[in-house]
């Protein structure tokens, strides 16, 4: 480019500002920032989501949500994934203890811990459909020919409590590498004369994995914490695949219900007022997580 | 005794790996041996018993002849390759402007960017659906490019984290010698941003290969299903026949456990620098 390179650096660098921000900060806009304030907006109509008039309601959505014990009920559902996410955050901390430590082999079973999370979810979900069949699922195949037949007759995709909890032990099934391999470069980053000093001054394994290893990770712990509570109030794929949210909603999560609201019953405005609840809830949580974040570095 | 301690703890660490190990294997393995049953021999034996032979190809053949799943693989690798371009190309262009230059706007443009991360594109589809519409995007594999470009903003933050590292001295040079921002950009910083590029190429090929929601809700045209809207087609008009979903649930996962296999250094670095910041 020589006319370019002849300009002046200074001229240059406001061309090099416009021209390498425009489409970026375009795309931006139009993609996150105009949709969450349309989102907003239509929070406070009662849109159908093809009508040319959009009827101010005020309020009433969010009344409506938050007085429809049916609508927030769905966050019950959610639960499920929370809990066992916490599990599963406890499993990835131990084999990433496990895996830190001296041991033979230690490369290969990281690499098939860490295997179902690069795997395609609806696949994954579908596989899963399988495994929990009732009748010919191997799931329970399995646990007769162990002996466990009193076990191997449960309808694990059928049955109101239960359902939740077989969903999320899929979604357990999945990330609880992708959390270990975090842990494992956390693990990693803590300096080794800190465990010699622990050594010499006659701390046992236990003392330190509680003074040492733990305090030490705290920070991805709760990074790891915080995307579970986020990841549980969007759990969309897993069910909307596995079960229809059956049954009889039984499994329906908070973004399936948003999705059947807006684009099943055309209630555009009732949909929009639960995604900026649901949206007010991650932002929240986020906020804490900075908030817990940082106090913890300044201590 | 300090030996008998050690073995006894290598028992429990070795036989909760395997514990592990198996709950991983299970499903894949009772996928992969179904997959090769005929019809006839999946109804007669046990779920978990292998196949009689695993030559029989034939569930793959129907896959394939009925699936749609050679349009499936070629739209999402056209989709994988222009948004994995321009996410790389505005990717390199907006941490050059933010990591380099200073200006009036820039706090904002930064702020824009910064909060964009806390905004979960999952809640915003359902203003985002219209928007797609009035651009006439809907039912193009144009819609999903543009969102994942658009609405995901962690190219940003990596490429951002990744420029701090790049001595500035290297462009006072180049620029002693005459060479245009342009020039620096495109020979000096674009080159040496490459660690963090094969991270984003890795994370967003397998995010987008694997991902459902916005195909499924953008593009319900028959010829433009990806991997994911493809397979779910599949299992709603073969529910009954397990045999042949184990072979097409087989086929979609083939290519990115292949790509695992040979790329796990780099996919494990990926995740662990997304995270640990």
């Amino acid at each position: 480019m020589p006319v370019f390179g002849t300009l002046s650096y200074s001229k240059q660098k406001t061309i090099i500002i416009v021209s390498f921000l425009l489409i970026p900060l375009l795309l931006l806009a139009t993609f996150t920032y105009f949709p969450a304030i349309k989102l907003v907006y239509y929070s406070f109509t009662n849109w159908d989501g093809y009508s040319p008039e959009k009827p101010w309601v005020g309020l009433d959505n969010y009344r409506e949500v938050f007085g429809n014990p049916d609508i927030f009920k769905v966050f019950t559902h959610n639960f499920a994934y929370f809990a066992m996410g916490i599990v599963q955050n406890i499993v990835a901390i131990y084999f990433a203890v496990v895996l830190n430590s001296r041991l033979r082999g230690k490369n290969a079973f990281r690499m098939l811990l860490f295997l179902p999370y690069i795997m395609n979810g609806v696949a994954v979900a579908f596989m899963f459909g399988y495994v929990f069949d009732t009748t010919n699922g191997s799931l329970n195949v399995f646990l007769n020919s162990i002996g466990l037949t009193g076990l191997g007759q449960t309808s694990w995709l059928g049955t109101e409590g239960l359902v939740n909890y077989s969903l999320a032990s899929t979604g357990f099934w999945r990330f609880m590498g992708y959390n270990m391999v975090i842990y494992i470069a956390s693990l990693q980053a803590i300096p080794r004369d800190m465990y010699e000093a622990a050594t010499i001054d006659g701390a046992g394994p236990l003392q330190t994995l509680w003074r040492i290893t733990l305090p030490n990770m705290k920070p991805v712990i709760q990074l790891n914490l915080f995307l579970t509570v986020t990841g549980a109030l969007e759990v969309f794929d897993l069910p909307f695949v596995l079960t229809k949210g059956g049954p009889a909603g039984a499994s329906q999560t908070y973004v399936q219900r948003v999705v059947e609201t807006a684009f099943a019953f055309n209630n555009y405005g009732l949909a929009s007022a639960m995604s900026i609840i649901l949206l007010f809830f991650v932002v929240f949580v986020l906020l804490l997580q900075q908030f817990v974040l940082s106090r913890g570095g300044n201590n | 005794m300090g030996t008998f301690k050690f073995g006894v703890k290598d028992v429990i660490k070795y036989f909760t790996l395997l514990i592990g190990v198996f709950v991983v294997l299970f499903p894949p393995y009772v996928v992969i041996v179904n997959a090769f049953k005929s019809t006839d021999e999946f109804n007669r034996s046990s779920s978990l018993a292998l196949p009689d032979s695993f030559l029989n190809f034939d569930n793959f053949v129907t896959v394939f002849q009925r699936g749609g799943l050679v349009s499936g693989f070629a739209n999402v690798l056209i989709i994988i390759i222009i948004t994995l371009t321009l996410n790389i190309l505005f990717g390199t262009m907006v941490a050059y402007v933010l990591g380099r230059f200073s200006f009036k706007l820039k706090p904002l443009v930064f702020g824009a960017y910064l909060v964009a991360t806390v905004i979960p594109s999952i809640t915003t589809q359902v203003a985002t659906f219209g928007i797609i519409k009035n651009l006439g995007l809907y039912n193009t594999l144009g819609a999903p490019i543009v969102l994942y470009i658009g609405a995901d903003v962690i190219q940003i933050i990596l490429y951002l984290q990744f420029i701090r590292n790049i001595p500035v001295d290297l462009d006072e040079n180049a620029m002693v010698e005459g060479a245009s921002l342009f020039k620096i950009y495109r020979s000096i910083i674009f080159p040496l941003l490459t660690p963090a590029t094969a991270t984003l190429v890795i994370l967003k090929t397998i995010s987008i290969y694997n991902d459902m929601y916005i195909p499924y809700l953008y593009m319900p045209k028959q010829s433009l299903g990806v991997v994911t809207t493809v397979l779910m087609r599949f299992q709603g008009v073969n529910t009954a026949d397990w045999n042949l979903i184990c072979a097409a649930i087989l086929l979609i996962l083939l290519p990115t456990v292949v790509l695992y296999f040979f790329l796990q250094r780099y996919i494990f670095e990926g995740v662990a620098s997304g995270a640990v910041k």
